[in-house]
């Protein structure tokens, strides 16, 4: 048996006995959704964490609890965990090559070199 | 708020299983560490790396929640309004930040529902300071303020490890532990700078905290036996005696100054070493109180085991029969 405690809700409280055995099942705690938070009108959803729910409704609900509660936040998005959709972390190295794509890049493209190359010339 | 030390010991006294990683695998996840590069979830990561994460993450969710309860009770009578409405918003974070840290293990593999039932069993723990109780309102001021300052000293560190999961739930948790240490502060410093009877509340809830912030970041380095291995991979941050070591330094001068005293009469910085120097806490306390022979280890307990049945139902009422399972991905 407990003492009495120094807090008169858990006094109120019909506690169970000491050594009691509560068990939750697998999946009373529901699913994971994915929160994305957008900061202000115009940029981007960005992915912060997530969280547990029943629904997409409620875990709108529960994100805005966990995800917005202070600073800014005009809109979020939640996804189930399970749509997420991403390469294998094995196969990293097909993006190891970016880097050498100047190409694509406007630091690949020297013009004023040749500019001045004509200029003095003449 | 939470503090580490004792995590690591496997609850059974068993010795720790060291099942074979593949030596390859082994050294590039080595390496990718050394480098600064984070873990993700799907990464390839040795079995003790995984297991003593679930572990550590698990228990640090678990201190949250619990955490919760001996400062929950004094929402009520938190003297004035402002400090009710900061109190409310204080243990509101403390339980979205067992929200975040659960999640972040169930990235590792093991359910909510398991870790949850580990709790309950008393398999799994918590901090101990949770299982000594809030007194009077200067109990609340000293936890406000010296418990999440010491939680901070550890939450920095550990945000700066290797599990990408972990860290970014940390940031966010460490962002708002930063408001929590400030209101706890200044209702420490409204009593400390009031009247006689004022001061003597706060220094009676000191005498009384002292032990238990002491045992806060667990046992001594000496006698802590897998430190190694997960300081190399970056699970551990800082030892048990340098974080509290550090402690001491940013937060004994801000109590002396207010004029109160710490119940130990050795406490004093070496200033040729800078470390702190203090009678040996009494570790023995510390293992059979975490072992359940605090004061209030069966109160938190049952209370948390009463909010789990009484909130099946709705837990139950609310639930898609033909959800399929999943587990969040980062």
């Amino acid at each position: 048996m407990l003492n009495e405690s120094l807090d008169p809700r858990v006094n109120r409280l019909k506690l169970g006995h000491e050594g009691e055995v509560v068990t939750i099942v697998e999946g009373e705690n529901w699913n994971a959704y994915e929160v994305f938070h957008q900061e202000k009108r115009g940029a981007h959803h960005e992915h912060v964490g997530s969280v547990q729910a029943p629904s997409a409704e409620l875990a709108l609900v529960f994100a805005k609890e966990q995800f917005a509660r202070r600073k800014r936040c005009v809109n979020l998005w939640v996804v189930r965990s399970a749509d997420i959709l991403a390469f294998d972390v094995e196969d990293e190295d097909m993006f190891a090559t970016n880097l050498e794509k100047t190409y694509r890049d406007a630091s690949g493209f020297k013009v004023m070199e040749k500019i001045n190359k004509f200029k003095g010339k003449k | 708020m939470y503090g580490g030390g004792y995590i690591f010991d496997e609850p059974n006294k068993r010795p720790m299983q060291d099942t074979i990683d593949d030596p390859v695998k082994l050294a590039e996840f080595e390496q990718r560490i050394a480098d600064g590069h984070k873990i993700e979830p799907g990464d390839w990561m040795p079995n003790d790396y995984r297991k003593q994460l679930i572990r550590m993450i698990e228990q640090h969710a678990h201190s949250e929640i619990i955490g919760a309860l001996p400062e929950g009770t004094w929402i009520t009578r938190a003297p004035g309004f402002k400090r009710k409405l900061a109190l409310i918003a204080k243990v509101q974070d403390e339980i979205g930040h067992g929200q975040l840290l659960y999640n972040a293990a169930q990235t590792l593999g093991k359910s909510r529902e398991a870790m949850i039932n580990d709790l309950l069993s008393g398999k799994s723990k918590y901090s101990n300071v949770f299982n000594y109780p809030a007194e009077t309102w200067a109990d609340v001021t000293v936890i406000g303020f010296l418990i999440d300052a010491a939680a901070i000293v550890n939450q920095v560190a550990n945000a700066k490890g290797s599990y990408g999961p972990y860290c970014r739930a940390l940031e966010r948790i460490c962002y708002e532990e930063s408001f929590h240490l400030k209101q706890g502060h200044d209702a420490f410093i409204e009593l400390a700078t009031g009247t006689p009877m004022q001061r003597q509340m706060v220094q009676d809830a000191l005498n009384r905290w002292w032990q238990p912030i002491m045992h806060f970041f667990g046992p001594p380095d000496k006698t802590s036996v897998h430190s190694e291995k997960l300081m190399k991979w970056k699970v551990k941050m800082a030892s048990n005696d340098d974080m509290r070591n550090q402690f001491l330094d940013a937060y004994v001068p801000k109590i002396w100054e207010l004029g109160l005293t710490l119940p130990d009469e050795n406490l004093k910085k070496d200033e040729a070493t800078g470390k702190w120097l203090f009678s040996d806490p009494d570790w023995d306390l510390f293992m059979k109180v975490i072992n359940g022979g605090g004061p209030c280890n069966a109160e938190r307990l049952q209370v948390r085991k009463w909010a789990e049945e009484s909130g099946r139902w709705i837990r139950k009422a609310l639930m898609n029969p033909n959800a399929a399972r999943s587990f969040p991905v980062a």
